[in-house]
């Protein structure tokens, strides 16, 4: 099987921006032709990759895990990646592109706020000025993110329309981009937005999964019947899943099923989108999407604020579509069970949005499902989670 | 009507257009009947209709409140072609959306209920040609004219594509950034308006809240002006909207027959 790496992904993808994009489009994506290959621009990356972020990171097996699960698990530990996630992998990528593309100016959304302190560590590192856009909501249960953003030096923008959650986030970083465009690179924090955004995002952060081949390889002497990821927009799942894609390994999306599969005309009580959502034009992009008989788009809803997203990279409904990856769900309680289970049997506290991949590990090993060697992406550490974690105990 | 016959008959009389914009349903859809009334009273020669979408990131705060008001008001894509239909219009009628609400309806249905409610043209902001072949070709089918913007980023290669597929008029984007009133008109408008070689009429939006800048615009080439956030404004501010709307498409009216 080969898959288009063009502007769209199947029917899915494109470029769906005002005019006033697309020349920024366009140049970007040239660029990013231009250097994605390019020895100099690699090397630098890769410095930063080893020196500045950490890796690579650890493929850990997780003995008192497997023996409570009932299946062989390893855990992909982006964990300890520098800031705590995966998200560093693509804003180094793209911040070192807007910094040979000459940007003066670094801006992003963000959700949890991981992203966000990614993006404020790149732009520490590359001396580019750094703002970030997070919904009020966000930035009051991700007080701390925002600290540490503050810290380094990134000025954050509270943004107080619709929901105020990371929709409303991107809405408004999409503003600011169309009216700063000549001198401002947008550095989305998934495999979402316009083309190039989501092949540009995915081989960013397919580093993980590159390091997992040679991993799992030493360790096991051949690939894991399955990989399980946590999917909001889906950047840490097609960072792992895209370098095995050609492989016979099984791959798990895994969403959040927040509080049930129960939708109303304006909301959602999940963010199942590959699950549940359906045909639809978001942010740039042609996938599926949470979204009412008109096509109002719903307000979502997950206890992890990185998976609470109403749409999903393309390439990801594409996959589902294909039958290449298979979507499924955790709902809030099951996340919160995970979370601790990894916390008391491994000494690892991973971020609510990773917990939804070890709860659907948990529900499915029984079944046979997941074959014998299991590979968990844990996309995030749950520090940032835990006076969530501390409310839903009272 | 079309509106190719309306800029011929202000071409003859040798008047610019004003381009009215409000959102239907802000803050109700009986409200909308009344002001679209009065920005015609006032001279309005097109209206533009936002159809309001929950996402829109093409506008700016004012206009993205107004939007949340008609959702809130229930307004939805049945209610907005109901409304429509009720309004009876001698001058033509445009329809602003995103594309994700026309996709959702069907592109088919979509423009054959814009055809049926009597809307002549189609501006789908989130919508550049690289994909809209689709639409365009729903729009030729239905006698609709799908209207393309071009912006001062908009490149030679791109803008020649671009005015080789506009219908109806070209929506000159006058200022990088989201729809919004300001007080100026900027030189790029002006470079702008030069840069922009057709005879389909070229119509300025973004940024212009009076008489005295749409006369400008007129006198720098453009054929007409389109004005939203400085009318979203006055239904904002609640009071004695009719007679404010009126007296803004009057002021703005005379700014483009070149009387300010």
């Amino acid at each position: 099987m080969t898959l288009k790496l063009e502007s769209k992904f199947g029917k899915y993808g494109g470029q769906f921006v005002p005019e006033v994009l697309m020349p920024a489009l366009v140049e970007l994506t040239e660029y990013y032709e231009k250097y994605k290959d390019d020895a100099v621009f690699n090397d630098e990356l890769n410095h930063y990759l080893r020196d500045f972020a950490g890796r690579p990171s650890p493929l850990y097996f997780a003995k008192r895990l497997s023996r409570e699960y009932g299946v062989k698990i390893y855990l992909k530990r982006e964990d300890l990646i520098h800031g705590g996630a995966h998200k560093l992998n693509n804003t180094l990528g793209q911040g070192l592109l807007a910094k040979y593309m000459g940007k003066k100016r670094i801006i992003a959304e963000t959700g949890a706020g991981q992203h966000g302190t990614a993006c404020a560590m790149a732009g520490a590192a590359f001396d580019i000025k750094t703002e970030v856009y997070m919904g009020a909501k966000d930035t009051v249960r991700q007080r701390m993110n925002v600290y540490r953003m503050e810290l380094m030096g990134t000025k954050v923008i509270p943004v107080k329309s619709g929901s105020q959650t990371l929709k409303d986030a991107i809405n408004e970083a999409m503003r600011d981009w169309v009216a700063n465009v000549e001198t401002t690179h947008y550095m989305i924090g998934s495999v979402v937005g316009p083309h190039p955004f989501p092949t540009m995002v995915r081989d960013f952060q397919s580093v993980i999964g590159k390091e997992v081949r040679t991993q799992i390889l030493e360790k096991e002497g051949r690939f894991p019947d399955s990989i399980v990821a946590c999917t909001g927009g889906g950047s840490n799942a097609m960072g792992i899943f895209h370098p095995f894609i050609e492989e016979d390994v099984d791959l798990f999306a895994v969403e959040a099923g927040g509080s049930g599969m129960k939708t109303t005309e304006k909301e959602a009580l999940h963010s199942a989108t590959l699950c549940t959502g359906e045909d639809g034009i978001l942010h740039g992009m042609r996938t599926k999407v949470l979204q009412n008989k008109y096509g109002q788009i719903l307000e979502s809803s997950s206890i992890a604020a990185g998976l609470d997203y109403a749409g999903v990279g393309p390439e990801l409904a594409y996959l589902a579509d294909i039958g290449r990856l298979k979507p499924c769900n955790s709902m809030d309680s099951e996340a919160l069970l995970a979370f601790h289970d990894l916390c008391r049997f491994e000494g690892i506290i991973p971020a609510l949005e990773s917990s939804h991949a070890v709860a659907y590990v948990k529900r499915a090993a029984a079944s046979g499902e997941l074959g014998d060697i299991v590979v968990i992406n844990i996309s995030g550490r749950g520090d940032k989670d835990l006076e969530t974690v501390m409310g839903m105990r009272k | 009507m079309r509106i190719e016959e309306k800029f011929k008959q202000l071409k003859e009389k040798k008047e610019g257009a004003l381009i009215a914009y409000i959102c239907a349903g802000d803050p109700t859809p009986q409200a909308t009947k009344e002001y679209v009334t009065a920005l015609v009273r006032g001279g309005a020669d097109i209206i533009e209709l936002g159809l309001p979408f929950s996402d829109p990131v093409a506008d700016g705060p004012t206009i993205q409140a107004g939007i949340q008001r008609a959702l809130d008001g229930g307004m939805t894509p049945d209610v907005y072609f109901r409304t429509i239909s009720s309004l009876k219009l001698h001058i033509p009628l445009v329809v602003m959306t995103y594309y994700n609400l026309i996709f959702k309806r069907g592109l088919e249905k979509f423009a054959k209920d814009c055809a049926a409610s009597g809307i002549s043209g189609m501006i789908v902001p989130d919508l550049p040609p690289e994909e809209s072949d689709e639409l365009q070709q729903v729009c030729k089918e239905n006698e609709i004219d799908l209207i393309y913007l071009v912006a001062p980023t908009t490149t030679e290669e791109r803008m020649n594509q671009i005015l080789k597929e506009g219908a109806g008029f070209i929506y000159l984007v006058a200022r990088l950034g989201v729809t919004g009133a300001r007080s100026d008109v900027a030189g790029s408008t002006r470079e702008l308006i030069k840069r922009v070689k057709t005879t389909t009429p070229r119509a300025v939006g973004f940024g212009i809240s009076n008489g005295k800048q749409a006369s400008e615009i007129i006198r720098a080439g453009a054929d007409g002006v389109i004005v939203g956030s400085a009318f979203v404004d006055i239904i904002a501010k609640g009071e004695d909207v009719p007679v404010r709307l009126e007296a803004l498409a009057r002021e703005l009216k005379d700014g483009v027959k070149g009387q300010q």
